[in-house]
C-alpha cells in the first residue's frame, strides 16, 4: 500500500470499480446483468473523467473479446458480469489462457443453474477453478470476503494478471457486491505494466511484426506451449498462494470456507472458541492456486475438517485432495438460494465437533 | 533495369499455402497494397479470424492478433479503442463473419467503430473441408448440403453487404470481386478507399470480396472464376451501397 485515501462508505461493487480505476484501469467493456450493475455504471460515469473509456457491448461474448483486443496492447482492462454472462465468456477465457494475455474479470456470482436467481451463491467454484472453457488451462482466482478486500484484491488482480500474463478472476457474490461498508481506498505505486514488454501489439514500428496466437500446428509446438503454461501455474503455487488462518495452532477441528461463507464462519468460529471448542479457520484467498500445501501441513496434526459452502460440495473436493488420507472431512452445503446465518454455522460446528472430537 | 512490380512492403516474404486458384492470395495482396499506399505498415494491427485466413500473421508484415471464431470485429473494437491513432482491420471469411460472428460485425458496424472489415465470401467453409455456409447459394452442393441447399430447410444465402448498408454507422459498404483483371482493379480501389475512411475517422468500412474455392467447389481455377460471374454475381451484385464523402481524393 502506498497512498491511502479518505475512508468511504460504499457498496462492494463500487469498491471494485473504484479500485480498478485507482489501479490504472482505463478501459472497461461489459454487458448489464444483476447483481453487478453498479460496476459498469460506476465505470460509465467515472472513466471519461480520467481519460478512459467505457463501452457497453452487445453481449458478454463481445465484451470478453473486446477485452482481448485491448489487453493485447498492454493496457489494464477489466470486465465484470455474473453467472450467465460468465458462462458466455468461457470461450474467451480459454483464448486468454492460450494467448497468454493479462486482464481482470469480476464474477459477482448469482444462483444457477440456468437463469437461476439474483442472490448469492458459490455454485461457480468449479467453473472458476477447474477451467470452464476448452483446453488444459487455469485462471488466477481471488475470493474476497469484505468490502475492503474487494478493493485490495481488485488491485492485486491487475498485478497478478501482469506478472503471469493470465486472466485473473475476482470471484465475489451478490452479498459482497451489494453490502455497503466503510473501506479505505488507496493508490498502488504501480498503475500499469512495463511498456517494453516484448509481446505488446503496438504496430511494428522499427521492429519485427508480432503476433498474438493460440494456434500451434507444428509438430511438438502445442505440447511445448502447454508445458510452458503448466510451468507458470506451478510458479503461481510456489509464489502467490494467499490464505487467512485463525486459531489453527491448537485446533482439534479446522473450518474451511471462502468468500461470504468464510465471513459468516468467522463469527461462528469465534463463538465456538468462546465456548471452549478448539476450532480454527482456514480461509483460502486464492482459490487457484489453492492453498493445498498449507492444508496438508495442518492435516499433519489436526485430523478433523469441516467445509461449508453455498453449493452442494465443490471446494470440499479440493480440500479432500489436499489433506492426508487419515483426515475426516465433513461438509455443510446450502445450494444457491439461501445464506447460512452465524447461528446455523455454529450449530454445524458444535454437532461436528461433538461427533468427531468429543465422542472419539 | 527498372523494377515495375514487387511484393508490397506490408507483405512478408513467404509463399502462400493457399490452394491453386484460391483468391485469398489476391485479396491479401490488395490489402497490403492499400497499407503500402498510405504507408500504414508500422501502425497497422491485423485481426485474423478462424478459417483459411487464420494464417494472416504469416503473410502480413504487421502486428496481428488472432481472434476466436467469429469474434474478430469485437477484438478489433477493443484494440482500436486503445490505439486510436493506429489502423485496425479484420479479415474474415463467410463462415466466420456471416454465421458465428454475425452479432459482432453488425454491432461493430452499428457503433461505427473506426475499423476496416475485409469480408471474403466464397460461399462455403473452406478450411473445414467444404461444408455449407450461410452464403452457400440455393441448390449449391456442399458436404453438409449434399443434395443442394434447400431454402425450405436451410434458408436463403445471406447478403451481408445489403444488411450492413441499412445501418447508420458504416462509412463504406461495398461488394467487389477478383475473378477478372478488371474486377481486381476495381477491388483495389475500393479496398484502398476503405482504409482511407478509417484514416479520416469516418467510421466502420466494409468490403465484401466474392472469392473462389476451387478445391471445395470441385472445379478448376478457371471454372471457379466463371462460376463467380455466372452464379455468384447475379445473386450478390457488385457495387457500393453506402459511401461517406472523403476529404482527400485519390
Amino acid at each position: 500500500m502506498s497512498e491511502p485515501l479518505k475512508k468511504v462508505f460504499t457498496k462492494g461493487n463500487e469498491a471494485i470499480a473504484m479500485a480498478a480505476i485507482n489501479a490504472g484501469c482505463r478501459y472497461y467493456f461489459g454487458y448489464p446483468i444483476t447483481p453487478q450493475n453498479e460496476i459498469p455504471e460506476y465505470m460509465a460515469a467515472q472513466l471519461p473523467k480520467v481519460g478512459g473509456e467505457f463501452l457497453q457491448a452487445e453481449s458478454e461474448i463481445a465484451s470478453i473479446n473486446m477485452l482481448l483486443g485491448a489487453a493485447a496492447t498492454g493496457v489494464r482492462v477489466m470486465t465484470s458480469s455474473s453467472g450467465p454472462g460468465i458462462s458466455l465468456m468461457q470461450e474467451g477465457f480459454s483464448y486468454f489462457a492460450g494467448n497468454e494475455l493479462p486482464a481482470v474479470v469480476v464474477n459477482m456470482s448469482r444462483q444457477g443453474p440456468g437463469l437461476g436467481g439474483i442472490n448469492a451463491t458459490q455454485g461457480d467454484y468449479f467453473q472458476s477453478v477447474k477451467g470452464g472453457g476448452h483446453g488444459d488451462y487455469k485462471l488466477i482466482v481471488l475470493a474476497p470476503h469484505t468490502g475492503q478486500e474487494l478493493y485490495d484484491l481488485t488491485i492485486k488482480a491487475f498485478e497478478l494478471a501482469e506478472k503471469y500474463r493470465m486472466l485473473t478472476l475476482v470471484l465475489g457474490d451478490a452479498i459482497l457486491g451489494q453490502i455497503k461498508e466503510p473501506i479505505t481506498p488507496w493508490i498502488p505505486e504501480k498503475t500499469g505494466g512495463d511498456p517494453d514488454r516484448d509481446w505488446l501489439i503496438t504496430g511494428a514500428r522499427g521492429r519485427a511484426p508480432r503476433r498474438i496466437t493460440s494456434l500451434f500446428l507444428a509438430d511438438g509446438e502445442m505440447e511445448k506451449h502447454n508445458w510452458h503454461l503448466q510451468e507458470k501455474y506451478a510458479r503461481l503455487e510456489n509464489d502467490d498462494v494467499m490464505f487467512e488462518e485463525r486459531a489453527t495452532d491448537d485446533a482439534a477441528m479446522v473450518f474451511v470456507a471462502f468468500g461470504s461463507v468464510a465471513r459468516i464462519a468467522k463469527s461462528a468460529v469465534d463463538q465456538a472458541r468462546a465456548e471452549g471448542l478448539r476450532v480454527g479457520l482456514l480461509r483460502p484467498i486464492t482459490l487457484f492456486p489453492f492453498p493445498r500445501r498449507r492444508l496438508a501441513e495442518i492435516g499433519g496434526d489436526c485430523k478433523n475438517f469441516l467445509v461449508a459452502e453455498m453449493n452442494t460440495g465443490q471446494m470440499v473436493e479440493d480440500v479432500k485432495l489436499a489433506l492426508p488420507g487419515d483426515c475426516e472431512v465433513d461438509f455443510y452445503g446450502r445450494p444457491g438460494g439461501s445464506v447460512p446465518t452465524p447461528e446455523d454455522l455454529y450449530e454445524v460446528i458444535r454437532e461436528t465437533y461433538e461427533k468427531r472430537v468429543l465422542d472419539q | 533495369m527498372k523494377q515495375v512490380f514487387k511484393r508490397p512492403e506490408s507483405m512478408a516474404d513467404k509463399p502462400f499455402h493457399f490452394c491453386p486458384g484460391c483468391h485469398h492470395g489476391i485479396v491479401h495482396r490488395l490489402v497490403a497494397e492499400a497499407l503500402d499506399y498510405f504507408q500504414l505498415r508500422e501502425k497497422t494491427i491485423g485481426i485474423a479470424s478462424v478459417g483459411c485466413s487464420v494464417f494472416l500473421y504469416d503473410y502480413f508484415a504487421v502486428d496481428v492478433i488472432e481472434a476466436p471464431h467469429g469474434r474478430a470485429a469485437a477484438v478489433a473494437t477493443g484494440t482500436k479503442r486503445v490505439l486510436r491513432d493506429h489502423i485496425v482491420f479484420t479479415y474474415q471469411g463467410d463462415g466466420d463473419l456471416a454465421a458465428i460472428g454475425t452479432a459482432e460485425v453488425i454491432h461493430a458496424a452499428n457503433r461505427g467503430d473506426n475499423i476496416t472489415v475485409i469480408f471474403v465470401n466464397n460461399s462455403i467453409y473452406g478450411m473445414t473441408g467444404g461444408q455449407m455456409a450461410p452464403t452457400t447459394l440455393l441448390g449449391q452442393r456442399s458436404t453438409t448440403s449434399p443434395y443442394g441447399r434447400d431454402n425450405q430447410r436451410d434458408g436463403y444465402p445471406i447478403k451481408m453487404t445489403e444488411m450492413l448498408a441499412a445501418l447508420e454507422g458504416p462509412s463504406l459498404v461495398s461488394r467487389v470481386a477478383v475473378n477478372t483483371p478488371g474486377n481486381v482493379k476495381k477491388a483495389r480501389k475500393v479496398i484502398r478507399k476503405a482504409f482511407q475512411m478509417q484514416i479520416e475517422g469516418k467510421g466502420f468500412s466494409f468490403v465484401e470480396v466474392l472469392s473462389s474455392c476451387p478445391t471445395n467447389w470441385g472445379m478448376t481455377p478457371v471454372e471457379a472464376n466463371q462460376r463467380i460471374a455466372d452464379e455468384m454475381i447475379p445473386y450478390y451484385p457488385l457495387g457500393t451501397l453506402k459511401e461517406r464523402e472523403l476529404v482527400d481524393s485519390f
